[in-house]
């Protein structure tokens, strides 16, 4: 169970650190207890025992697919190879969303010291944080905090004095949304144009240079200290039966407190809109919120009851995404929403695969006329079939998801996208509609 | 030097527990070397928001008004974009404050009237509504 109320405080673990410590000194780090967990994994646990424990947590990726932690170490570890690596996700493209960059820029050696921890425990040398170039201020304290934990011995040669040794290195993304998907990122990091490849082979079997590479986010990384100090049961504790834990999330957009807030898993979209959040500014009322990104779907006044948790808001047509959380009020039109959304994923598209590159197009250039009133029914019908075209056909996680967007307002907000129809036999869109051309389908 | 082993973490953990005690709980912090911390989050929104010149004002106005044992500390981002800069004052044996749109012109009254004074200006406090793993 989930309850939060106004003076309930909520628990922070990833943001543990953020505002408290100054990100550019390790020993205040340290005073608080940093990289106790890196020494407590590699002298008093075996690699199973750690992959054990993180799987027993429940903990799930945190990078918007969910996958377990645990049971990805563990496939990365069971690959025989001479070399593995472990790759950090920070390229964070989502518009709207700025978890990670405050996570990098509050506490960075969290990450560091999570890497070396799952390093140690799938057997990779090499650790890799792929972030966007974006992020000036996040590389410099990065910088900063792999110099230091160097000079200290935290990463390098014999860590602890064990035979463990590991190092880390920051490659930058020149700022492509589509470099945040794990195949893509991992061509990027070999100096290849940034375009996905077909899974499987998954990156866990043969990745950055042919090798087994396990790729994990920010935020992910951010719990793994915590887990190995206070226990897998501990933070099992947290959360809903299937997500345990707690998720960041950026709130923007209509919404009276913009900021950055950490809540159990299982949180219902209207308490962390109203309770955290404040509500909406001016008065105005609540509409929809975007949960997942150009990824995600928007979610009504309908949905506001559902736990926040991957399965749940796969269930409403959404998805979690990474936790950027887009407010909108009644003064927005879903119609140009959506058009916004497949602006974006359009001119981000890498043009790989014929449904992401063509389709994402069109969708565009249908809502452009709907949008401009010139559309017809026939164009609502021709969209919402294109729409599911883009999402069987494509190559990738970005043309999969690209047309969410447009399937969930046409789902939840059908009368504004009827409202910008001029058609002269059903001018509001009512009556029965028969397609007139071969594509149509009936709405 | 080389930290090579978990016992020299935890010696080097106690030796600087004393600078960050103020942080971890400021009304039971005996031991601290600090009697007054200011945290300001300068993160790439805090900053974005002016907290380099709040940072500097404090600074400056500290030692106009003779402040000899507070540490101006910068820190990540709490969080509260929608009042930046953040400002958090710890004082020994006091409960923390943190205020939300600080600007260089706030700095003045909150070192005369908080830090000096002992009295936190309510207008500009922001509440605390999380703890930490
Ligand atoms: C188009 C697209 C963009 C993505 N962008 C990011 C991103 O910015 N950050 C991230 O961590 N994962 C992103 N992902 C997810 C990654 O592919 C991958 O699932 C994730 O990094 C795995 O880490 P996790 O298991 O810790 O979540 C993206 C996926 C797709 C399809």
């Amino acid at each position: 169970m989930v309850e939060i109320s106004n003076n309930k405080k909520l628990l922070r673990i990833a943001l543990r650190n953020c505002g408290l410590l100054n990100p550019e000194d390790i020993f205040e780090y340290i005073a608080l207890g940093g990289y106790e967990s890196l020494g407590k994994a590699i002298t008093q646990m075996t690699q199973d025992q750690v992959i054990d424990e993180i799987k027993k947590s429940g903990l799930r990726g945190r990078g918007g697919g969910g996958f377990p932690t645990g049971l990805k170490w563990e496939l990365t570890k069971k690959q025989k190879s001479q070399e593995k690596f472990i790759i950090c996700n920070a390229d964070e493209g989502d518009p709207g969303a700025f978890m990670d960059r405050s996570i990098l820029e509050g506490d960075p050696h969290s990450v560091l010291e999570a890497m070396a921890i799952g390093g140690y425990a799938i057997g990779a040398r090499k650790g890799l944080i792929y972030i966007r170039a974006e992020y000036p201020l996040a590389i410099a304290r990065l910088s900063t905090a792999l110099q230091q934990a160097g000079e200290n011995g935290l990463l390098g040669e014999n860590i602890f004095g064990t035979d463990f040794s590991f190092d880390i290195y920051l490659k930058y993304g020149a700022g492509a949304f589509v470099c945040g998907e794990e195949t893509a990122l991992i061509n990027s990091c070999e100096g290849k144009r940034g375009e996905p490849n077909y899974k499987p082979p998954y990156p866990v079997e043969e990745g950055y240079w042919g090798y087994p590479t396990c790729v994990n986010n920010v935020e992910t990384f951010a719990n793994i200290a915590p887990i190995i100090t206070k226990g897998a049961q501990w933070f099992a504790s947290l959360g809903t039966e299937k997500c345990k834990g707690t998720k960041v999330f950026a709130l923007v957009g209509k919404i009276k407190n913009v900021g950055v807030i950490e809540v159990p898993m299982g949180t219902t979209l209207r308490e962390i809109i109203y309770d955290i959040g404040g509500g909406i500014p001016g008065g105005r009322k609540f509409k929809a919120v975007q949960t997942g990104g150009p990824s995600g779907g928007v979610i009504g006044e309908a949905n506001l009851d559902t736990p926040m948790d991957y399965d749940s808001l796969i269930s409403i047509g959404s998805m979690m995404g990474s936790g950027g959380m887009i407010i909108m009020d009644e003064t927005d039109n879903m119609v140009k929403i959506a058009k916004f959304y497949l602006e974006f994923t359009m001119d981000e598209s890498c043009g790989r695969c014929t449904p992401c590159r063509i389709g994402t197009k069109r969708l565009y250039e249908i809502l452009n006329k709907i949008t401009s009133r010139k559309g017809t029914m026939a164009d609502l019908d021709a969209l919402k079939q294109l729409a599911y075209m883009v999402k069987d056909g494509s190559l990738c996680g970005l043309g999969q998801t690209a047309p969410n967007p447009v399937i969930s307002t046409m789902k939840y907000f059908w009368d504004e996208y009827l409202a910008f129809i001029k058609d002269v036999d059903h001018p509001r869109g009512e009556g029965r509609y028969t397609a007139k051309n071969k594509i149509g389908i009936r709405s | 030097m080389k930290i090579n082993s978990l016992d020299k973490l935890k010696k080097i953990r106690n030796e600087y527990q004393k600078n960050v005690c103020l942080r971890v709980n400021s009304t039971d912090s005996e031991n601290s070397d600090i009697r007054i911390e200011i945290l300001i989050g300068m993160a790439t929104c805090g900053i974005s928001a002016g907290a380099k010149d709040t940072f500097n004002a404090f600074q400056e106005e500290l030692a106009k008004q003779g402040v000899n044992d507070a540490k101006v500390v910068s820190v990540g981002c709490i969080g509260y974009c929608h009042s930046e800069p953040t400002v958090q004052v710890n004082i020994r044996g006091r409960e923390p404050v943190l205020y939300g749109n600080v600007k260089k012109e706030e700095v003045q009254e909150i070192v005369q009237k908080h830090i000096k004074g002992g009295n936190p200006i309510e207008a500009l406090t922001l509440a605390i509504n999380f703890e930490r793993a």
